[in-house]
């Protein structure tokens, strides 16, 4: 096997409508046309409502999440970045943002239009976190919302976390992931924290009645997964 | 480190032990009252040495070790001053203040490391104090223990209680933990070498510090089967490093509660400890202070010996920042507990099961043995077969009913079994109506399980102590001789089946060095003492520190686990207002809420189990391929949930004696169908218990592989390999490591004999592999055994050797374990799993729970996402701490290879063959059995890529 060392590269295309999109090895996907760089599911301040509850996980999540927005952004400039919901981890979330973070989050929406798309965990936002607040919007033929919608037409979402499972000689790697059929695109969440649901869950079979493409994040490339080489956790 | 041979003592009539009576202590008063006395004779008994030894250790308010063999009346003996001392008091509520209510106190807290033998250990109990008509209450404490009976027991206390160190973990967070210990007299710690050399241990002692501090007369029991180094057990015993400003706890192990010689007045503690004579020694004359090897002859001149501590040694180690512990004249002390050892009954008769057939170089099945190991189990009333692992356990199950033409009652025992079905096999198994049970570790320890008159081990002892323990499961009479076979797998396992039985003949023993106390349990701890009052962070770290495993703890340590405990301990001080414990103004910690306290309790124990998931039953459906139908099947166990997901539908592996064929996983179920008879297993391996070689066992083969002398008590099978070894390459000295180069089938080699074990060898292959793609040598993967590991390449490493001198030397240096360590932690799978266990112990996330599991995304964390982020921001954090300390010994075992990577520096044999050597031969073979190492999980997506792409074109 050739080291895949050379192979090195940090995006792939794909065509959603008859939009190219290009999904990144960040978890963000960059809408060329539009000038629009799409993320989901930040949740923002995961560890501290953790610690609420008594689990102190490392309070660096926002950081950590923000330095790799941070650097997606650099890389391709958009002209907006649109948060698809559950931007924070819950409803205390904007409050409880530390001022060196809040201070990031202002430095990275410099320059750019920014719009919050709310989600079943943020449904709530202030002013106070910059940029625009919305429910749902639209983006040339799409759709973009938190929560995808079965049946409906040419959609962007976030909210479930997908991951893929590939198993081969007895070793399983498990990776956050892009599914499309070429018309919808769930994305991955790019919050530092934030979970997998497994891409064959029951969740996602009515949203591709056709079936889907995974495109799996590995450590320096995004790999396009058939349907058929995923496996249940 | 020092391997010490006690010297083996069988006294000549060792036959007649039953009637040895020991000289008579002269002045002493009878040890034994007249109700015990006619007891034991009502039984046809005489009392033993020993345990009238530890009646008068008990009457001087001493702590003890006793370390004996099966079958000496050990727990007996552990009970027998408690029961004692409470026949003599008054049979009602015993005077306490005033008022007829006043309760009797807590007397004996017993601890066992298994829930079933403290349960067995009462039961055991209730024949004397019936018999006797004793006043005394014994009550067991489990998981199991019905909540309004555990409210009683604080409330009104048992004499004696048995229980588990996770229970007494519980009880000592309760808040009436102080009342309910305050008159404890005493603690026995049974199976104490077992508990010791785990986090488990490490939780118990610092459960024994509290005690200790609660109860400033206690004294401890520990019972413990033969152990390479005693003293750990007997420091383990005894508060260490004490501060004087405490002085009750100080002397109390030798001073308290008897009147002392005059020599040593209790105002100057330093030299008194462990000189003073224990009282009511008259008879031993042990209060000579005698060097080691002076102590064991000692002890073998007598049927017990009765060892007084050993002079002061000093302490070792960091003594940290004591807080506000100017006063510290006495730490720098260790004390340890005195020592009673019942030497070894008889000799075990033990040899190597030899069958005529060759063996193979690679597998651990013994399959050409499987005819002989029949022939004995027909031969003997009941014979115990054990395993390393539960495949293994699977496989020779199965082996023996395909021979079981009479249709003997063989059993199968291992710990993935159905509940259910091991009890069963168990209550078999005590009546007597089973000729042999195959078992793996689940049955090593303590329980009396009838009359096993055999032990058969298969395949490799891995540890002479371990081999020990096993036999000892033999006969339950010390006088008579344990019977065992060993039963090689393969010729490497000859070797270390010679070693053990040469460790055997010696009495050596290789049991674990003494733990470092864990940093996650101490988080624990503090929680939990701090549920129970507030706490001084100066005197817990005292009494912290009082815990031998703890005994080099620094303050900052400590601090930092405080720290952890009340925000998480991290530098972004991003969680003060959520704090789980705070500072009060009166300078004690205390805990925020009840609802802490609850999630204390939740969590409390080490042992994190992997993820397991039932295995049921389910027919495949005829008219669907690969579809099975709606369950309703039987359940059979539980595999681990990483095996099952390593499956795929079709594949066939043995599980609970069958083959079974893997159908899917359906909610949170595995659903196997049952094979028609004949099917070959793929025989995927599941790890379960799987040991690593002892670095004692593995120094012994290496001598025995390097010294031809040696090679003539070996079957010559074995020296026909060995002479071709030399002939075509080399054998390896004691000292040396051999690798081996060569070219097969258009990939190059590379093997080693490290002998290290298993898990050093994964880690050394994972580094391996990482210095030859940097020398652009292509590796491609590699596979390890306890012996051993082959590496393979694209690109010649012969050639590689011969352009550049010194570069397999530069391979094995020693610095592979800085960056390139460091470098592989952070990506590692082992390291992510090893951390997760420390996260949950420490209390970082909270523990699943059966039915939990499916709560979620939202709710569970991923630790491993958890770990690349404290990884990156806080590498010093307490809890990487615990999990690089948890590294060096546990699932990569970094400290070993360290070990060898020092003693190999400049005695590397290289040698460029142009084919495979007879040894090298034996590491192949592992190639498609074991599990292959190396490919990068970008290689296996890449090739699951590759897959869509032929599906595309094709």
């Amino acid at each position: 096997m050739v080291p895949l060392r050379k192979n090195k590269q940090t995006t792939a295309e794909i065509g959603l409508g008859d939009l190219a999109a290009t999904l990144d090895l960040s978890g963000a996907m960059m809408l060329a046309d539009e000038g629009a760089l799409l993320v989901a599911d930040l949740h923002f301040e995961k560890g501290s409502a953790f610690a609420r509850r008594g689990l102190f996980l490392p309070p660096y999540d926002t950081r950590e999440t923000l330095a790799s927005l941070a650097d997606v952004v650099a890389r391709f400039d958009p002209k907006v970045v649109i948060a698809l919901g559950d931007s924070f981890h819950d409803i205390g979330g904007p409050e409880r943002l530390g001022d060196e973070e809040r201070e990031t989050l202002r430095r990275i929406q410099t320059g750019r239009d920014w719009i919050w798309v709310t989600g079943n965990h943020d449904r709530i936002l202030p002013g106070s976190i910059g940029g625009e607040v919305v429910a749902e919007m639209a983006l040339a033929h799409l759709t973009l919302r938190h929560e995808p919608e079965e049946g409906a037409a040419t959609e962007v979402a976030g909210h479930l976390h997908p991951v893929g499972k590939v198993v081969m000689r007895g070793r399983g790697v498990r990776r956050r992931c892009f599914l499309t059929d070429g018309s919808r695109c769930v994305m991955p969440a790019f919050g530092a924290y934030a979970g997998g649901l497994n891409a064959c869950d029951a969740a996602f079979k009515p949203l591709f009645p056709n079936g889907f493409t995974a495109h799996l994040i590995g450590t320096e490339r995004i790999f396009a997964i058939a349907k058929s080489m995923l496996c249940r956790d | 480190m020092h391997r010490r041979a006690p010297v083996a003592t069988h006294r000549p009539d060792a036959g007649a032990w039953a009637s040895y009576v020991p000289p008579v202590p002269k002045a002493s008063a009878p040890l034994l009252p007249d109700r015990f006395r006619r007891w034991f004779a009502s039984r046809g008994w005489e009392p033993r040495p020993h345990q009238l030894q530890l009646i008068e250790k008990a009457r001087a308010g001493r702590s003890v070790l006793l370390v004996a063999p099966t079958g000496a009346g050990k727990t007996l003996a552990g009970f027998l001053p408690s029961l004692v001392e409470l026949a003599d008091q008054p049979a009602g509520p015993r005077a306490k203040g005033e008022g007829a209510k006043a309760e009797r106190k807590l007397h004996t807290l017993y601890i066992s490391p298994l829930k079933a033998l403290a349960v067995d250990i009462a039961r055991n109990l209730e024949a004397p104090v019936q018999e006797m008509g004793l006043p005394v209450r014994v009550e067991t404490r489990t998981g199991d223990t019905a909540a309004h009976k555990r409210a009683r027991q604080i409330e009104r206390p048992p004499d004696i209680l048995l229980t588990t160190p996770e229970q007494l973990a519980l009880l000592l967070a309760h808040r009436e933990a102080a009342e309910l210990f305050a008159g404890l007299k005493r603690v026995v710690l049974d199976e104490l070498h077992s508990l010791v050399t785990s986090k488990r241990g490490d939780l118990l002692s610092l459960g024994l510090a509290r005690l200790h501090r609660m109860a400033p007369n206690l004294t401890a029991v520990g019972l413990s089967a033969t152990v390479r180094e005693p003293d750990e057990l007997r420091r383990y015993l005894v508060p260490q490093a004490p501060s004087v400003l405490d002085v009750s706890t100080l002397v109390g192990q030798v001073a308290v509660t008897a009147p002392v010689p005059e020599a040593s007045s209790a105002t100057i503690p330093s030299p008194l400890v462990g000189e003073v004579a224990p009282k009511g020694s008259e008879g031993g004359g042990a209060s000579q202070k005698r060097s080691r090897s002076e102590r064991v002859v000692a002890a073998a001149t007598q049927e017990v010996g009765a060892i007084p501590p050993s002079p002061t040694l000093p302490h070792k180690g960091g003594e940290g920042l004591l807080a506000g512990g100017g006063l510290d004249g006495a730490a720098g002390r260790v004390t340890l507990a005195d020592l009673v050892v019942v030497e070894g009954g008889a000799r075990p008769d033990i040899q190597i099961l030899e069958v005529d057939a060759r063996l193979p170089l690679a597998g651990h099945t013994a399959s050409a043995s499987m005819p002989a190991i029949y022939d004995l189990i027909r031969k003997h009333k009941t014979t115990l077969v054990f395993v390393n692992t539960r495949l293994q356990a699977e496989f020779v199950f199965q082996a023996l009913w395909n021979l079981n033409d009479e249709g003997l009652p063989i059993a199968l025992h291992h710990g993935s079994l159905d509940v259910g079905q091991r009890r069963r096999v168990e209550a078999a198994m005590t009546e007597g109506r089973l000729k042999a049970v195959v078992c793996t570790a689940t049955l090593d320890l303590g329980i009396d399980w009838g009359d096993v008159d055999l032990v058969v081990n298969v395949g490799a002892p891995k540890g002479a102590s371990r081999i020990m323990q096993r036999i000892g499961r033999s006969n339950h009479r010390m006088d008579e001789p344990s019977k065992a076979y060993l039963v090689p797998g393969n010729r490497f396992e000859i070797l270390e089946c010679r070693a053990a039985l040469d460790a055997v003949h010696e009495a050596a023993q290789d049991t674990p060095d003494a733990r470092i106390g864990a940093l996650d349990v101490l988080c624990q701890h503090v929680l939990g003492m701090a549920c129970a009052e507030p706490f001084e962070i100066g005197a817990l770290f005292d009494e912290v520190r009082s815990a031998a495993p703890y005994r080099n703890l620094t303050y900052e340590e400590f601090e930092a686990a405080v720290a952890f405990v009340a925000t998480g301990g991290y530098a972004l001080r991003a969680y003060e207002r959520f704090a789980k414990i705070v500072k009060g103004k009166d300078g004690l910690w205390r805990v925020r809420d009840g609802r802490v306290a609850q999630q204390y309790r939740l969590n409390v124990g080490t042992i994190v189990e992997s993820p397991m998931i039932k295995v049921r039953i389910a027919r495949a459906s005829k008219k669907r391929p690969g579809a099975v139908l709606p369950r309703g099947g039987r359940v059979l166990g539980e595999i681990e949930e990483y095996f099952a997901e390593t499956m795929t539908t079709g594949d066939t592996f043995l599980f609970a004696g069958e083959v079974l064929r893997f159908e899917g996983i359906q909610e949170d179920e595995v659903l196997a169908s049952r094979t028609s008879a004949g099917t070959e297993p793929k025989i995927p391996s599941y790890a379960g218990g799987k040991f690593p070689l002892s670095t004692f066992l593995a120094e012994r083969v290496r001598q025995i592989l390097s010294d031809p002398f040696e090679w003539d008590r070996l079957p010559p099978q074995l020296t026909d390999w060995l002479l071709q070894q030399r002939r075509r390459s080399v054998v390896p000295g004691p000292r040396d490591l051999l690798v081996e180069t060569y070219p097969r089938s258009g990939r190059y080699y590379l093997t080693c004999f490290p002998f290290e074990g298993r898990l050093a060898h994964q880690t050394l292959g994972m580094l391996l592999t990482r210095r030859l793609e940097r020398a652009r040598l292509k590796p491609l993967g590699f596979v390890a055994n306890d012996y051993g590991l082959a590496v393979w390449c694209m690109s010649d490493i012969t050639a590689a050797a011969g352009r550049e001198p010194g570069f397999i030397e530069a391979l094995f240096d020693e610095d592979m374990l800085g960056d390139d360590l460091e470098a592989w932690l952070a990506e590692s799978a082992l390291m992510k799993r090893t951390f997760r266990y420390c996260a949950v112990i420490a209390g970082l996330i909270e523990r699943r729970f059966p039915g939990q599991e499916k709560t979620g995304r939202q709710v569970t964390i991923s630790t491993d996402l958890v770990y690349d982020v404290l990884r990156k921001h806080e590498p010093d954090h307490v809890l990487l701490r615990a999990a690089r300390a948890d590294a060096a010994t546990g699932l990569l075992d970094v400290k070993r290879l360290g070990v060898m990577l020092r003693r190999i520096r400049g005695r590397i044999i290289h040698k460029p063959l142009d084919r495979v050597s007879p040894l090298s031969v034996s590491v192949m073979l592992e190639i498609g059995r074991e599990r292959v190492y190396g490919e990068s999980a970008d290689e296996i997506l890449a090739e699951a890529e590759a897959m869509l792409l032929d599906e595309a074109l094709g």
